[in-house]
Parts: C-alpha cells; structure tokens; sequence
C-alpha cells in the first residue's frame, strides 16, 4: 500500500543543483562532469542506475526520502488491518488477513533493503520515522471502524497503490524497481480478497450492504488523496519525471482510478460517495468532486483521527521486540564462539 | 537493546527451481547465518519462489567497480571473432 505522499512536503530545499556542479579549477571537474554526462546518458536511453554508479545529490536524496516513505507506509500499513485479525469473521478471512498484514512486513522489508542500496542505515531510517521526522502515508491514520474496512482497504486503498506501484516497477533506480515487481505482484491478492469481502457483504443482509456502504464512504475520498496534491502544486513531480523516478503525474493516476473504480462500484452494488460523479463524454472520462485538501494537510501534519496512535503502537511494538533482538545477538555470539572454538 | 545496531547485511540468492542457478533476490540483516536462512525464507519465499536459499555476508563480496568499468570489460569488446556472426557463411551451407 502506498499512495504519493512524498509530493505533499515542500521540497527541502530550493534546488540541489549546486551540489551537483562539478568543481571549478581542478581536473577534479572534468570527471564530476564527465560522470553526471553518464548519469544523463543512462537515464535519457531509459537505462537503470545501480546502487555503486555516481548519482547527483538531489536524485540520492530524492530516491531515500520516497523509498523510506514508503517502507514506513508499508509497515504502519499492517496496523490498521492487524486490527481485526482477532475479529475477522471465518478462519478462512483470518488467515487471509494474516497472509496480507504478513506481506505488508515483508514489502517494507523490500524497501529498506532498496533503500540502504542508497548509503542510508535501516536503524536510521526506523528512528527517523519514530522521531516523526519521516513520514508514512497519510491513509494510515484513518481507523478500521467495521469488519468491512477491510474490504475497503482492500479494494480501494490497494487499488490506488497498485496504481502508484505499477509505474514505478521501471523507476530508474534498479533496487527500487526491482522490489516494486515484488511487491506489484504481491499486491494484486491483497486488492482482489478486499473486492471479495466488500461484495460479499453487499449481497448480504440489509445490515451487511450498509456497512460495506459505511466503509466505502469513509474511505472513497481519503482514497483518492493518495495520489497527493494536483499536479500544479505538486513540489516533485515535474524533478522525479525527469530523472524517470516517476512516470505519470498525480492527477492522471487519479483520474484513472477513478474511472476504474465506477465500473467495479457497480459490480459491487455499492455507491461511490460523491454527488459530482458522472460520464463526461466529451473528456471520455468521469468528472468528479472537489477533493478536500484542507483535510489532507490537517492529517498529515499529524490531526488526524489515529497519527498519535499509530506511532505509539509501532514505537511500542520495536521496544517490546528488543528482548527478541538481543536473544538473536546472544544466540549469534555464543554460536560464534562454539565455532570459534571447534575451527 | 545492545546489538539491534549493525547486524550484518546478507545477500540472499534463491533456486527457482531444480535446472536453474541461483539467483540474487535482494539483502537483509541478520546476526548470523541461521538467521538470516530463516529470514530470507520468510521474506523472500512465501509463494513458493524457491527450492534452495544461499546467504552471503555482503561483506564477502568482492565486485568490480563501476568507476573502472570501461578500462575493465574493454579487452572483451573488440573481439567480434569470438562471435559467431563474425564468419561469412556461403550460400547453401547449413548445420552450420
């Protein structure tokens, strides 16, 4: 699960554009020159940059602040439906449930990876974001009030990440595409068995429909924020595009989801929460709503309804695990020793 | 909380399937060996996606550097002798 969150923040600063010029005077500028020419050349022939290539500042910078986003995201992600493993409805959905929570552990496990390709610690990364310093996807802070949020998280939180996620499987940084392609592939489960609970409640009982309904309302407009702020406002989108980082900008993405999504409501019987929403045939798209970023910025600058919450479960949940890290420490140095000693 | 810190990085290579080498699906930290075989299956094989797992410390690893590329895998670029469609073929030869 992912959304665009990184194109919210302000950039951090104005330009890293100094930093990359090659040095004046010396030879030493000739080969800074000479490298951000390959650097240019690779991403213009749609080539990959591996982890030990040279790379400018600001793509490095770039690339850690999107991947650490969303490894948070990916990790944060597994409390909202962690929340109802005790609670699912058969054995056959808590399983389920568990396989997914368990996939959102192991794709945040992808990203940290990829992301320490770029010289960064997972440590670092993890403090980072128990400091509050980094963010994860504003999506995450909205509860899991019924049983059928998880058809909704499912169906339309996954939804719009698949839509995110796709693109970015030909990112021009190696490691990161490469995980997407794992993760991608993983993902399409977790979209599908969301789809299933969500249309098997609405062809339930009246009580049933309406929660599916319940949970579709709460989560259509939050959804559709995951693809961040138009793409006018949006700080990174026009850098990340040129540096291959990002294929299609946010109100495309959004768009296309949109259209996508009208076609699957009806299959579900279920209404999209919005009196805007209908065919243009004109555009040969649906027009919709006014998306309210007020509310955006409110929960992303940490108002909304569960920030505090899930920051304390997973500042919580790593120090009640630290016994767990020094048994493994304990175990790997006696281990080390026997062998030590045998050798 | 002594040693969550600096766990060291494996490179962890997994058999698809019988007929096929080993390869290269990505890292994790472990603090030893054990471990980091039990992770790598955990993180990286959850569908079936392998028959054989290998981890190696990164550390182990010697590769060449990208900065040298050029000077290093030159030698093997102008030698197109070594490739088959190096050879003019008469008309009318085949199994060749």
């Amino acid at each position: 699960m992912y959304g665009n969150i990184d194109r919210i923040e302000p950039p951090d600063a104005p330009s890293d554009a100094t930093s990359d010029a090659p040095a004046d005077g010396d030879g030493g500028g000739m080969v800074a020159a000479a490298r951000h020419a390959e650097f240019d050349r690779l991403i213009a022939d749609d080539q990959r940059i591996e982890p030990r290539d040279w790379m400018p500042d600001g793509y490095r910078k770039t690339l850690i602040r999107q991947i650490a986003q969303h490894a948070h995201s990916e990790i944060i992600g597994m409390q909202p439906e962690g929340n109802w493993i005790t609670r699912a409805p058969s054995l056959r959905r808590k399983a389920i449930l568990i396989a997914k929570v368990q996939d959102e552990a192991g794709h945040g496990l992808y990203l940290y990876s990829a992301a320490e390709t770029l010289g960064v610690d997972r440590e670092d990364l993890l403090d980072q974001l128990h400091a509050g310093k980094q963010k994860y996807s504003s999506i995450f802070n909205y509860p899991t009030l019924s049983w059928a949020d998880m058809g909704a998280i499912g169906w339309l939180v996954d939804g719009a990440a698949i839509l995110n996620q796709v693109p970015l499987c030909r990112c021009s940084y190696g490691p990161y595409g490469r995980a997407m392609v794992r993760i991608c592939k993983e993902e399409s489960f977790h979209q599908r068995q969301g789809f299933e609970i969500l249309h098997t409640l609405s062809r339930g009982t009246p009580a049933q429909h309406a929660m599916a309904q319940d949970a579709v309302n709460r989560f259509w407009w939050p959804s559709l924020m995951m693809f961040g702020p138009p793409d006018e406002s949006s700080a990174h989108t026009v850098q990340s595009k040129a540096w291959g980082i990002k294929r299609f900008g946010n109100d495309e993405l959004r768009q296309r989801f949109v259209d996508m999504c009208v076609d699957q409501a009806r299959v579900l019987g279920l209404d999209l929460p919005d009196p805007d929403l209908r065919w243009n045939a004109e555009r040969g798209h649906h027009d919709f709503g006014v998306i309210d970023w007020a509310e955006l910025n409110r929960v992303i600058r940490g108002d909304g309804p569960c920030n505090a919450d899930r920051m304390a479960r997973r500042v919580g949940a790593h120090e009640d695990g630290a016994w767990v890290r020094d048994a493994a420490d304990a175990y790997a140095a006696k281990h080390s020793r026997d062998t030590a000693a045998v050798a | 909380m002594s040693g969550q810190r600096g766990w060291p990085l494996w490179e962890v290579f997994v058999r698809a399937r019988r007929g096929l080498s080993h390869q290269h699906v990505g890292s994790l930290h472990a603090p030893d060996a054990a471990m980091a075989l039990r992770n790598a299956r955990d993180v990286y094989t959850r569908r079936g996606e392998g028959v054989s797992i290998w981890v190696v410390p990164a550390s182990a690893i010697a590769a060449s550097s990208p900065d040298e590329k050029d000077a290093f895998f030159d030698p093997a670029l102008d030698k197109a002798y070594r490739h088959p469609t190096f050879y003019d073929v008469p008309e009318g030869v085949s199994h060749l």
